[in-house]
């Protein structure tokens, strides 16, 4: 402001104050932060970014995939026979069950036909590659070589030979980000596979996981295994998921109960999607609001 | 321009089109899929740093909230979380600018460094209270190694500016 009441010349003008700014950009981040964290808001504005981003994050991957697949071309001789015996191996092991399954499932079918109970979810699967882990290092996740073009979607299932080990969270068109069960913010409803207990599996960080809502005099103890139980509508029921390693009723009301995976969730690399092929039904309405309105308007 | 104020060459005015290619390149090297390998150097803060002391005028808060959410999606961080370190970052540094560029690189490299530590800090405390677990001390490293890196890339970055020392009158251009 000069003494005549005349503005600044266009030199000195630079637009509010450093501290303005900054805490104009801290508000607007925080903002985003919580949308983003707490709401899930900003998936459409992520997208949208992402079509911007896409080029140069497949430029930069090159120089990785280069990598690996040279890693993959010189593997030795050895080794490929060695993996191909194991497999062969393998292969007769699983016929062999595969042939009991066969016939367990048109038995099953059977009785089930005789029972007029209502058929098995149906499944389909899509084999996929972990890429590598996504770079975060806030969160357990990895990166699939599989996407929205090979039939991806968010909310699948994903399992290796073993068990679950996560959940496919976004997709991209030809990649998909899976939350893995030990990060802390991913949730899976189980049952406990001897005697149909149903819970909550929270991962716990540092590779472990929790059951939690337990009530501390609940019949569950150490080896049971956990299976998905299906509830939610999104995972096939009787997938194996974890085993209890340890409980502790002493702790609260609730039990402590902690898991450890069955399926190789850090560590497997060829991994298959499982989806259901039928929507599951709608969940029931809730009671309408609108009803006591029109009591209250007589 | 010099390239510190101690010294008594001139530079040539830095252009607007090399400064933001070197801000993609520095995103393009951050996209690159290492996986958690911890210690890698955060280039994107490095190259913004290094513009924030060279051009205070040019490159600040703005281009810092930019290129941190380009970040948070390119890496699947949650969104906000490198712009909110990278504008608390272009603020320090802007502040720093006309101070900073009284000395010579190594000692911009020590006055880089706390302000890198801070902008990581910022994000730790970020995830930490949306409930992500802590990422453990080598998460850190990743200030030290772009620390290490600030001498070399000052060369780089500031290559299309210098001229040469002795004019040659018979050069056409």
């Amino acid at each position: 402001m000069s003494l005549v009441g005349h503005k600044p010349p266009p030199i000195f003008r630079r637009g509010p104050a450093p501290l303005v700014r900054l805490l104009l950009f801290v508000g607007l981040c925080l903002a985003m932060l919580v949308s983003d964290l707490r709401f899930r808001y900003l998936e459409v504005f992520r997208h949208a970014l992402t079509v911007v981003t896409y080029p140069l994050q497949m430029a930069a991957a090159t120089p990785a995939d280069v990598v690996r697949n040279a890693s993959v071309y010189f593997a030795t001789l050895v080794e490929v026979q060695r993996d191909n015996a194991e497999l062969r191996r393998q292969q007769l092991g699983s016929g062999e069950r595969l042939l009991r399954f066969e016939l367990l499932e048109q038995e099953n079918a059977h009785l089930r036909g005789l029972l007029e109970m209502s058929k098995r979810v149906q499944t389909r699967s899509i084999a996929a590659d972990i890429l590598y882990n996504a770079p975060d290092p806030f969160a357990r996740k990895v990166i699939l070589d599989r996407g929205a073009q090979q039939g991806i979607e968010a909310g699948l299932a994903v399992v290796d030979a073993s068990g679950v080990i996560g959940q496919v969270t976004r997709v991209f068109p030809v990649q998909s980000e899976v939350t893995l069960l030990t990060d802390r913010n991913q949730a899976i409803p189980v049952q406990v596979e001897r005697n149909g207990l149903r819970g909550v599996l929270f991962g716990a960080g540092h590779g472990r996981l929790e059951l939690r809502f337990v009530i501390g005099s609940a019949d569950i103890r150490p080896g049971d295994r956990l299976v998905t139980s299906g509830l939610d509508g999104i995972f096939v029921p009787g997938l194996p998921v974890a085993e209890v390693t340890l409980v502790d009723r002493e702790a609260d009301a609730f039990a402590t109960i902690v898991c450890a995976p069955l399926g190789g969730v850090e560590r497997s690399v060829q991994v298959l999607v499982l989806g259901r092929v039928q929507l599951p039904p709608p969940p029931p309405p809730k009671p309408e609001p609108a009803a006591d309105k029109k009591t209250r308007g007589r | 321009m010099q390239p510190s104020n101690r010294s008594s060459r001139i530079l040539l005015p830095a252009k607007s089109w090399f400064i933001y290619f070197s801000l993609i390149v520095a995103l393009g090297l951050v996209y690159i899929p290492t996986g958690r390998t911890p210690g890698l150097p955060d280039w994107v803060a490095l190259v913004l740093a290094f513009w924030c002391i060279r051009e205070p005028l040019r490159i600040g808060m703005g281009a810092g909230f930019v290129f941190g959410v380009l970040v948070d999606i390119g890496l699947g961080a949650a969104l906000g979380q490198h712009a909110l370190a990278y504008v608390v970052l272009a603020y320090l540094v802007n502040g720093l600018a006309r101070r900073l560029m009284w000395f010579p690189p190594l000692e911009q490299a020590l006055h880089v460094l706390p302000m890198l530590l801070v902008s990581q800090v910022l994000m730790v405390v970020v995830r930490m209270i949306a409930g992500a677990e802590f990422p453990g001390w080598p998460y850190f490293l990743s200030s030290f190694t772009s620390v290490l890196l600030w001498l070399p890339l000052t060369y780089l970055l500031l290559l299309p500016q210098y001229q040469p020392v002795d004019r040659d009158d018979n050069r056409p251009i």
